[in-house]
């Protein structure tokens, strides 16, 4: 092709670096380097970032190293032994387990818990948004209708209900228990950016050309809102920690013997460990704190950078 | 107006029913039954199957669920097999303790919120809304569970300054005391879930001062030398204020969610607590009847801001 051109211009070489150069330095940078000079303009942001990759890097390689079955086995030399006595780093509960250890172990549970919440959620409430806000009339009215209903329900009952139904539960029946009721945020933000989009003239022009209606959907409205998707769904994410973590804390998440985040925080029930023996809860309540804090101050500079008048890197 | 009213309470009417179904058959579908092990260890099978018998535990599920919905309407909501007290009295008990609860949060959340976004909204992009945003940021992304535990860690157990469990000191009397009592039992939660739960109020009310400010009614104020003070305290909120009140009823759900983490969290008897216990026991009359309510209140919530916002807002009532 190079040939070809060198043959039917008078444009130099020279003359054609140059110009691509200009081009290139002119161009929209692609929305993954608008991301990241935002978080190289943003300080905290690099550090939320670094804490949120290193902790589920460092939980995930370190939990393989440990010996599941034995984290939860009891070891009643242990008894409530300190931080830093025995040779446990964080000291020990009731049954002499090792705090570091269940706290390794149950992040990897509680970050995959609530990772997998986050994929089946978002992509059931995302399909649910653009059909629903796309399609007007009947559809929708139908589907706003369930919505209506779904969000009458009391959510943490429901989950509870169906948690004690459910006889030999394990984490990805829990995570389907939970991706059924909390959809609904993200549904309702799609469809209302999807009511806007679908007005728009590319969608119209679409229509009369004949491209199918799941075409629109998927190929032309939705990269047209994935900046939102992104934004939502790591906010999402940063909640559903949440979701499982307060479950799991009430009784009715993981089950006992599964290490959680939850259920170390529900070692707090017993007045005695709550102020005697802080240790057994305190790390996993901060590490809730850090994390969900982390990652949504990340979905914040997403949003950021997804929005052009509020962007702080890359003056353009 | 009245026909957007009718037309919500007539799509309630199916919600309710349904809701109702799901409910009964969920709780229908929960292992176990009441009877077994809660009497003596030895009771004899067949007397136990006797019981089942009599509570109509063996008919089908729709003749169940039909006696069930009958009786309801007759305010009969059957009785609790663990607590041997009728559901009405036990749940009627335990909700004006939750209402309490709720209505104090709701109060010191308002107090909190509107003075906030106000001061956000007037002075944006200036340190005090740097301030206030991240606040609302803090508090919008920690889990409520975990700064419920935090707080009766540090003021409850710590510094000892609020009580960690119960609703009422035992053996207080005269009724001043009384309502002191039940006041301070309230009262840590109260503030922690007030604390934490002002984010969507001062949201909404900052972007609504923001854009008050550059309206023509405040620069015609502006113009005829109201002072700003006044302004704001007269036109500009005042304007945001039905909708604010809006709020009221969408945050019913999340209270009604939370309480269920803030009455186990500080032992304190309401029905959050009573679904907790209820379901450990397996007492289905208690269950269904208490999922039944907080999908009906959850409801009517959502009814009453939709009846305010549409009072507000005229655009809404055209659909």
């Amino acid at each position: 092709m190079a040939a070809n051109f060198n043959e039917h211009s008078d444009i130099s070489a020279a003359d054609l670096t140059r110009l691509s150069q200009e081009a290139k330095a002119e161009a929209t940078p692609s929305s993954a380097r608008i991301i990241w000079d935002e978080f190289k303009a943003d300080k905290p942001a690099m550090v939320a970032l670094v804490i949120v990759v290193g902790f589920i890097l460092f939980v995930m390689i370190a939990s393989l190293f440990i010996d599941t079955s034995k984290v939860m086995q009891t070891n009643i030399m242990n008894y409530f032994s300190a931080p830093g006595a025995d040779g446990l780093l964080l000291g020990a509960d009731s049954a002499g387990r090792s705090i570091a250890q269940q706290l390794i172990v149950g992040s990897r549970n509680s970050i995959g818990i609530a990772l997998g919440l986050t994929v089946i959620s978002s992509t059931f409430g995302i399909c649910w948004g653009l059909i629903s806000g796309y399609f007007n009339g009947y559809i929708d009215w139908g589907m706003q209708r369930v919505y209506d209903f779904m969000m009458m329900l009391p959510m943490t009952m429901m989950i509870i209900v169906l948690v004690t139904i459910i006889k030999n539960y394990n984490a990805v029946t829990l995570t389907l228990i939970f991706s059924i009721f909390y959809w609904e945020g993200t549904s309702r933000l799609i469809r209302s950016r999807t009511l806007a989009e679908s007005e728009k003239d590319y969608v119209a022009a679409s229509k009369t050309s004949g491209t199918s209606n799941f075409k629109i959907i998927f190929r032309e409205i939705m990269p047209n809102i994935s900046s939102l998707i992104i934004v939502d769904t790591t906010l999402s994410f940063a909640e559903n920690i949440g979701v499982e973590t307060g479950l799991s804390y009430l009784g009715f998440g993981l089950p006992i013997q599964t290490p959680s985040l939850g259920t170390m925080i529900s070692n707090a029930n017993d007045p005695n460990n709550i102020t005697q023996y802080w240790w057994t809860w305190l790390p996993a309540a901060l590490e809730i704190i850090i994390l969900c804090l982390s990652i949504s101050y990340i979905g914040q500079v997403i949003r950021r950078a997804a929005d052009a008048s509020q962007r702080q890197g890359a003056e353009d | 107006m009245w026909k957007t009213i009718l037309r919500r309470i007539l799509i309630m009417i199916p919600e309710v029913i349904i809701l109702s179904i799901l409910v009964f058959l969920l709780a229908k579908a929960m292992p176990g039954d009441p009877f077994t092990g809660s009497i003596n260890p030895k009771a004899d099978p067949a007397q136990i199957k006797h019981l089942m018998k009599i509570n109509g535990l063996y008919d089908p599920w729709y003749q169940q669920y039909w006696n069930w919905v009958v009786h309801l309407f007759h305010g009969n909501l059957g009785n609790s097999y663990q607590y041997q007290e009728p559901v009405t009295r036990l749940i009627g008990g335990r909700a004006t303790n939750t209402l309490w609860l709720a209505l104090l949060t709701m109060i010191l959340t308002y107090a909190l919120a509107l003075p906030m976004g106000v001061f956000a909204g007037r002075h944006e992009g200036k340190l005090p809304d740097t301030v206030i945003r991240v606040y609302t940021y803090v508090t919008y992304c920690i889990p409520f569970f975990v700064i419920l535990v935090i707080g009766i860690w540090i003021f409850g157990y710590v510094l000892g300054w609020f009580p960690t469990t119960g609703s009422i000191t035992s053996g207080t009397t005269g009724w001043l005391r009384t309502i002191g009592s039940r006041f301070y039992h309230i009262l840590l939660p109260a503030v922690l879930g007030a604390l934490f739960g002002t984010v969507n109020i001062v949201q909404y009310l900052r972007s609504e001062v923001i854009d008050a400010k550059r309206s023509d009614y405040v620069r015609t104020a502006r113009a005829k030398g109201v002072p700003s003070k006044d302004i704001y305290r007269h036109h500009i909120f005042r304007n945001s204020l039905l909708p604010i009140a809006a709020f009221a009823g969408y945050s019913i759900t999340g209270l009604l969610n939370g309480s269920i983490f803030t009455e186990t969290v500080f032992s304190y008897p309401g029905m959050g607590l009573l679904f907790v216990n209820s379901i450990s026991y397996r007492d289905y009359t208690v269950i269904t009847a208490l999922v039944l309510i907080y999908g009906i209140l959850n409801l009517l919530g959502t009814l009453l801001s939709d009846i305010i916002l549409s009072v507000v807002d005229p655009r809404i009532r055209i659909e």
